[in-house]
């Protein structure tokens, strides 16, 4: 678009390209069109009374912003309808005078009051959208006002008045940065808040304001990552993005360890394709030896495991989203499950598919394997525009291998004969680039692209040459033939790039080929003058060349071509002629550096490295704009790398919230729906947790670790002494009687923190696990012996309860061949045992599971523990609640349940409570800690579910409070023995 | 994030702006004209373009450049996805996204912009919330207001923004409570010359159309679900249940949505339900060439294949086409070098044929390489992948719905190289 048109719409396109199509448009109205200059007719409508009038006029003027028409002039006559009782006159003028109040910034100023008005309304979505206008009004002097405003919404009592609160909140920084500090101020108290309308909106407006504050998640991280499957789909992005910067600062590098092994294989297989620095890794490998063995951050396995289901989302933004955190923060061996879904994304529109690609073309450089499998579906189609086919191209070279090498170069073989020459120019390349990294087929590739050289397209052809040169280079000797032949192409290629890589190409072998090269030259010079600046140089250069070489022959030519080159035009030209000159042709005055002509001009090169234009890209965040344009744009935060050394977690450590408070009703009635929708199991709360935390664990390696506390944890980190069980007991115990004080303690001490503290965020649904003794270390002279119910399936047989068993030696000999030998069993009872302990060295310690089947009895299970040296008679007993799991249930299956399970199997009592047992929550958390149920959701009563896990017979249990302290506890099981105990468990438990 | 917003048809004139934050003079396009004359197509626009003060971020939709103005730091797929989302609400709203219906709405569309973003950031982007906030427009509607003077704005408030089931509004009322499902699958393919399969992969929709009382809470399930290999859900989708049950259970929306879209497990081998065999080629001499081809129903699972038309993007040079077919029509487009023949339903025992010859422009070299075949097709009643629906079952209310599955096989990107 020239000048001049731009010129026109400027002027706010009053003059010449709107006009001719006014009379065709209804929403302007036939009136309009004659009589456009005035708008006289448009302020009578709008003082008249009747509201249809006004409507139109508005119409109409609003129809006038769209199209980018000045109707600045009729601004007062607009603003006094700002109370207008009709509500789509209001909204209207509400768009009018956010447009604008900018330029009238007095006459704005008449309308204040009346959104002073609406922000005490008592509903909430006028109060909402009062605050939402208010902020919109670009008016200095209004500032204090806004930020009154904002800070009494902050507090408001509806999430969605606090929700435009946050969105108030750029809109004031934007208007007047030195609010800064109290913007940030209320951006900490929104932050805290636990709603999922507020979160997205919230991390938006720290993002703009004080991206830098880190500091202030910290508290919220948790709560984040447990909130962020329920948050829209918009603030799950912002999330995402603030949360991968922020778990780059405070957690380790999980890869660490690998990348310095993995690298060095690479190399050996491929050695053009990495070089990362060498010092950088023999620092590494020092840092690794001297670094204890890796463990992952609770916190960072939390992050991990809740925004995986999000790659199921079908807003492309969000599944960009998490494969970048994926791609940034995940060990290397769980990074593969975004490619399916990123593949998936390039079924979607064009642009969608654009980015994803550019995306995936940076991630395959550094991680091939993960696209290998999906190679088929980057194959280019006759019809996808060539932006798209271009970047395919990249993927596809950047995946080629020895393996899949011959599929990719058939494939492009067929791309070579498209239409789409840009294309096939980029297919050329492509194949240079694959003979380049893989050795193999260097010669294939080669012969393929000279039998190119006599295609009819002249850009194929010098496409080609430019190749072929790059290639030749690595070694030439090989290729006489090949050079001889593209000596030939000079009489006919025009295209100067492929003409100047041809003319080095022959200076830089002339040796191979002595008799073609001063012919050559012969026919440059003839046509010298009437060259491009590229070629000219390079004749230089090949007539400076031969004349080293072959002086004989081309001494004369190469003096007429410098004579030429000295009144050349171009000053590039000339300066390099006379430096040639200089150099080569041996005067009194030449220095000592013609000496060394020789050297300087036929010096070996280094053939060249061709690389992908996506390489190193990832320094910058993925699917940021700024990757996608590989330059910084504004805003953009760096992704920090990681820390040398964790800095202290327990700052994200949070302090427990009265339960009571948690209760409120709000909050229920939240849950109450998005419960069973997805949240992830023990992060949000959940009457419906422990069924989730079932399905939960086969979904990611190591989760449901934090819950139990050492499972995982403990088989990653042998080095790590683990601390005694026993204490750690005991500390949680102390914890949840004080209901949570801040602490700093060292691991072992967090991660038992971090269980509870999830738990309350949200919900007390799966109780602490409590462990019993099975040998003391007395008897055991020095190897102790616990276990406890981990409440996971076990998965050898689903019918068996499985027990976790952590065995410690406290004894200064080590321990050898632990097993279970003669286990005596009541009839219908199995045992699986574990596998054998080899050796267990004093000091260490080694978690097991074991599964038994109890066939639905408290019976004990009596066994022997076997050493190398001595036999013990061990026993555990069950207690009840350990023998069944929890079962999902909606409130309408509970009820048909229990309709059948009435009479003999109904088991009720009345109760009191104990007195630290009040509200809700600390039911639900009592019985589940007893009992291994999973609560329904449902209203006002407590409702449990879950079967026995030998016979699958359903357990129901339902608590309905009646006053303060008096509750009525029914249980209906099929098996009344079980009911019988089980109720006499609870009453227990809650009576406390 | 937002700043603003550019609608521009493909005459190069804006038609529409809107501005979220302080207003950008709309010269701005200037940088976006400026790569629309590079590229070759509308397709090859780049998406994303830099200027020296902002960033232009753009799709091409139903013939509409919809450009958005950035200033700082946001993902571009985010941009990208609302402005699909815009577009799509248009459809939703108006039955086409047009720069007619655009033109004609005016004033609607300025309204739902305003509720979309709120400072650039997107704010109810689900279509429940919005059509309670503005009314869609009808005909009947449309006349009425004119003589009452009442609006399209919803007098009442919206309850979806603050309900925790934001994608479905309160208070639905049907006489007629009914639940349908289409089940739509897509085969891409890419098929050589000899014949034999590059590529080929399945993928699904299920869209559906639910229009029941109250808050019906629905589950679906399937006779094969593992059949599903990736999925992406609508967020009413409960993950867990698809997790451990492999059933999707929900709360539907009120009126048309797509609940998920899916691809078919790799390992399962794809049914190519036509062979092509053809044949074309150009000849130096004479400047002519000639064409055959013959579409032949393969593996059909006793359904009858319809609405099959090939297309054929010729070389430049080709000029006209003299051909005859057994069956159907054929157009050949000189300006834009498309064949189309349209063939409609596919004949067991007849395979149609269409056969003649080409003539190419004098004096230009032949064309190296043969173009390829896009083919479309249609199979009612089957889902190519075998994917079966098991049942439908409703909780939460009391009335009984009618129940209907649809399925639908279709080519997608089907294409065959010669």
């Amino acid at each position: 678009m020239s000048s001049s048109s731009a010129f026109n719409d400027d002027k706010g396109g009053s003059s010449s390209i709107g006009e001719p199509e006014y009379g065709h448009d209804p929403a302007s109205g036939g009136i309009f069109s004659s009589d456009y200059k005035r708008h006289d007719d448009l302020k009578e409508m709008l003082d008249s009374n009747k509201d249809s009038l006004k409507l139109e006029a508005m119409k109409r003027i609003v129809a006038m912003i769209a199209r980018g028409k000045n109707a600045s002039d009729l601004f007062p006559a607009v603003v006094k309808n700002v109370a207008c009782k009709n509500i789509e006159v209001k909204k209207l003028v509400y768009v009018y005078l956010v447009r604008y109040a900018e330029e009238q910034q007095d006459l704005a100023l008449l309308s204040i009051s009346t959104f002073q008005r609406g922000l005490k309304d008592p509903n909430q979505l006028i109060r909402a959208s009062a605050l939402r206008v208010l902020s919109s009004i670009r008016v200095t002097i209004i500032v204090p006002i806004m930020m009154l405003a904002i800070r009494e919404a902050a507090s408001d009592m509806s999430p969605y008045v606090r929700k435009t609160a946050a969105h108030a909140i750029p809109k004031l920084y934007s208007l007047d940065p030195d609010q800064k500090d109290q913007l940030i101020e209320v951006i900490e108290k929104l932050l805290a808040d636990k709603t999922t309308l507020v979160a997205g909106s919230v991390v938006m407006a720290f993002e703009e304001v004080c991206p830098e504050r880190i500091d202030l998640i910290h508290k919220n991280y948790r709560k984040l990552c447990n909130l962020l499957i329920d948050v829209e789909e918009w603030g799950q992005v912002v999330i995402i993005n603030m949360l991968t910067r922020y778990a780059r600062t405070q957690f380790l590098n999980p890869n660490a360890n690998e990348s310095l092994l993995e690298e060095g294989t690479e190399k050996a297989f491929y050695g053009s394709d990495e070089d990362e620095g060498k010092e950088e890794k023999v620092e590494a490998a020092a840092l690794v030896a001297k670094r204890k063995p890796y463990v992952m951050d609770p916190d960072h396995r939390l992050l991990l495991r809740n925004t995986k289901p999000l790659l199921q989302s079908r807003n492309a933004a969000v599944v960009m989203a998490v494969a970048q955190l994926y791609f940034h923060l995940a060990p290397k061996a769980e990074v593969g499950v975004i490619a399916k879904a990123l593949v998936r994304l390039m079924r979607s529109h064009s642009e969608v598919q654009y980015v994803v690609l550019q995306n995936v073309a940076t991630m395959s450089i550094k991680r091939r394997g993960m696209f290998e499998p999906y190679l088929k579906s980057f194959y280019i189609r006759s019809t996808d525009p060539t932006q798209i086919k271009v970047l395919k191209l990249e993927v596809l070279t950047n995946l080629a291998n020895e393996t899949n090498i011959s599929t990719i170069l058939r494939e492009f073989q067929t791309y070579i004969k498209s239409m789409d020459k840009d294309f096939v120019a980029a297919t050329i390349q492509a194949i240079g680039r694959c003979a380049t990294s893989i050795g193999e087929v260097r010669d294939t590739c080669l012969n393929g692209l000279v039998q190119l050289l006599s295609n009819r397209d002249e850009l194929v052809v010098a496409e080609s040459v430019v190749v072929i040169k790059k290639l030749l280079q690595m070694q030439p000797e090989r290729h006489s033939d090949i050079i001889k032949h593209m000596a030939k192409l000079t009489d006919n290629i025009q295209v100067p790039m492929a003409r100047a890589s041809i003319l080095w190409l022959i200076g830089e072998y002339c040796e191979h080929i002595p008799k073609i090269a001063p012919d050559v030259l012969r026919k440059m010079a003839k046509s010298f003058t009437n060259e491009e600046d590229i070629v000219k140089l390079q004749v230089l250069n090949l007539a400076a060349k031969l004349y080293l070489t072959n002086s004989k022959q081309t001494k004369l030519l190469t003096q007429y071509v410098l004579n030429l080159a000295k009144y050349d035009q171009n000053y590039d030209i000339r300066d390099r002629a006379r430096f040639i000159r200089q150099l080569i042709v041996p005067t009194d005055k030449s220095g000592a550096l013609s000496k060394y002509a020789k050297k300087l001009f036929l010096a070996l090169k280094p053939a060249p490295v061709l690389e992908s234009p996506f390489k190193d890209r990832d320094h910058f965040q993925l699917g940021s704009l700024s990757h996608l344009l590989n330059a910084k744009a504004g805003g953009y935060q760096e992704l920090p790398d990681w820390p040398e050394v964790a800095p202290d977690p327990s700052v994200r450590n949070v302090e427990v919230p009265e339960w009571t408070k948690c209760s409120s009703r709000e909050k229920r009635k939240e849950k109450k729906v998005e419960k069973p929708f997805y949240s992830d199991s023990e992060g949000e709360s959940g009457p419906t947790e422990s069924a989730d935390s079932d399905s939960d664990t086969g979904s990611g390696t190591g989760s449901g670790s934090e819950e139990s506390g050492s499972e995982s944890g403990s088989e990653e980190s042998e080095g790590e002494s683990e601390s005694d069980k026993e204490e750690e007991e005991e500390k949680h115990k102390r914890k949840s009687k004080s209901r949570a004080k801040k602490s700093t303690q060292e691991s072992e001490g967090r991660k038992l923190f971090l269980s509870s503290a999830s738990q309350q965020a949200v919900s007390p649904a799966s109780g602490p696990v409590k462990s019993y003794e099975l040998l003391h270390r007395i008897t055991g002279e020095g190897l102790s012996v616990s276990y406890c119910f981990s409440r996971q399936p076990f998965s050898h047989d689903p019918h068996m309860v499985s027990v976790q068993m952590q065995f410690t030696n406290n004894g200064d000999t080590e321990a050898r061949n632990l097993r279970i030998q003669e286990p005596k069993l009541q009839s219908g009872m199995r045992i699986a045992e574990f596998p054998e302990i080899d050796v267990l060295p004093p000091g260490e310690t080694v978690t097991m599971v074991m599964g038994i089947d109890f066939s639905d009895s408290t019976q004990a299970a009596n066994f022997q523990l076997c050493t190398h040296t001595r036999k013990f008679f061990l026993t555990i007993q069950p207690p009840v609640g350990e023998l069944m799991m929890p079962v999902f249930m909606t409130e309408n299956e509970f009820k048909k349940e229990q309709g059948q399970l009435t009479g003999m199997n109904e088991i009720t009592e009345k109760l009191t409570l104990g007195e630290t047992c009040q509200g809700d929550a600390a039911i639900v958390q009592r019985v589940t800690s007893t009992a291994s149920l999973s609560r329904v959701p449902c209203g006002s009563e407590m409702k449990f579910a879950g079967k026995t896990v030998t016979s699958g017979s359903l357990v129901l249990v339902t608590i309905v409070t009646r006053e303060q302290l008096v509750a009525q506890l029914t249980v209906n099981c099929e098996k009344m023995l079980i009911g019988t105990m089980l109720v006499k468990d609870i009453l227990q438990a809650l009576s406390q | 994030m937002i700043h603003s917003l550019f609608l521009i048809n493909s005459a190069g004139d804006i038609f529409l702006e809107k501005h979220w934050k302080s207003v950008i003079s709309r010269s701005v396009c200037d940088y976006f004209f400026e790569a629309q004359e590079k590229a070759s197509t509308p397709e090859n626009v780049p998406p994303v373009i830099s200027t020296p003060h902002h960033y232009l971020i753009n799709i091409y939709r139903d013939k509409i450049f919809f450009v958005s103005v950035i200033q700082t730091e946001v993902p571009p797929l985010f941009v990208i996805e609302f402005l699909h989302r815009v577009a799509e609400m248009f459809q939703d709203y108006f039955g086409e996204c047009s720069e007619a219906s655009i033109k004609d709405n005016v004033v609607i569309v300025y309204e739902l912009l305003e509720e979309m973003l709120d400072n650039g950031f997107p704010l109810a982007t689900e279509s429940n919330i919005l059509k309670e906030l503005i009314k869609p427009p009808t005909v009947l509607r449309s006349v009425v207001n004119t003589i009452t003077g009442s609006t399209n704005v919803g007098e009442t408030l919206p309850t979806g923004q603050l309900s925790t089931v934001p994608w479905r509004r309160t208070g639905v009322k049907y006489t007629n409570n009914e639940a349908y499902f289409d089940v739509v699958e897509e085969i891409d393919a890419i098929i050589d010359k000899s014949g034999t399969t590059v590529i080929a992969e399945i993928q699904g929709v299920i869209d559906a159309c639910v229009k029941l009382s109250g808050m019906p809470d629905l589950t679906l399930s399937f006779v094969n679900p593992r059949l599903m290999d990736d999925l992406s859900f609508h967020p009413c989708v409960r993950f867990k249940r698809w997790e451990a049950e492999r059933v999707l259970s929900f709360i539907p929306p009120d009126g048309n949505f797509r609940l998920v879209s899916y691809h078919v497990n790799a390992q399962n081998l794809v049914a190519i339900p036509v062979y092509v065999k053809q044949n074309i080629s150009f000849f130096e001499s004479g400047f002519s060439g000639r064409l055959d081809i013959t579409v032949e129903p393969k593996q059909t699972m006793g359904k009858t294949v319809e609405g099959v038309v090939v297309t054929v993007h010729m070389p430049k040079v080709v000029l006209s086409a003299n051909l005859t077919p057994t069956q159907g029509t054929y157009n050949y487009d000189p300006v834009t070098k498309v064949l189309a023949w349209d063939i409609g339903k596919l004949n067991q025992q007849k395979p149609p044929n269409l056969k003649g010859s080409l003539s190419l422009q004098s004096g230009a070299p032949k064309p190296e390489e043969n173009p390829s075949l896009n083919i479309d097709l249609k199979i009612q009643q089957l889902a190519i992948s075998g994917l079966k629906v098991n049942r439908l079952d409703m909780f939460g209310e009391k009335y009984k719905p009618f129940k209907g599955v649809k399925y639908l096989t279709k080519a997608g990107k089907f294409q065959v190289r010669t």
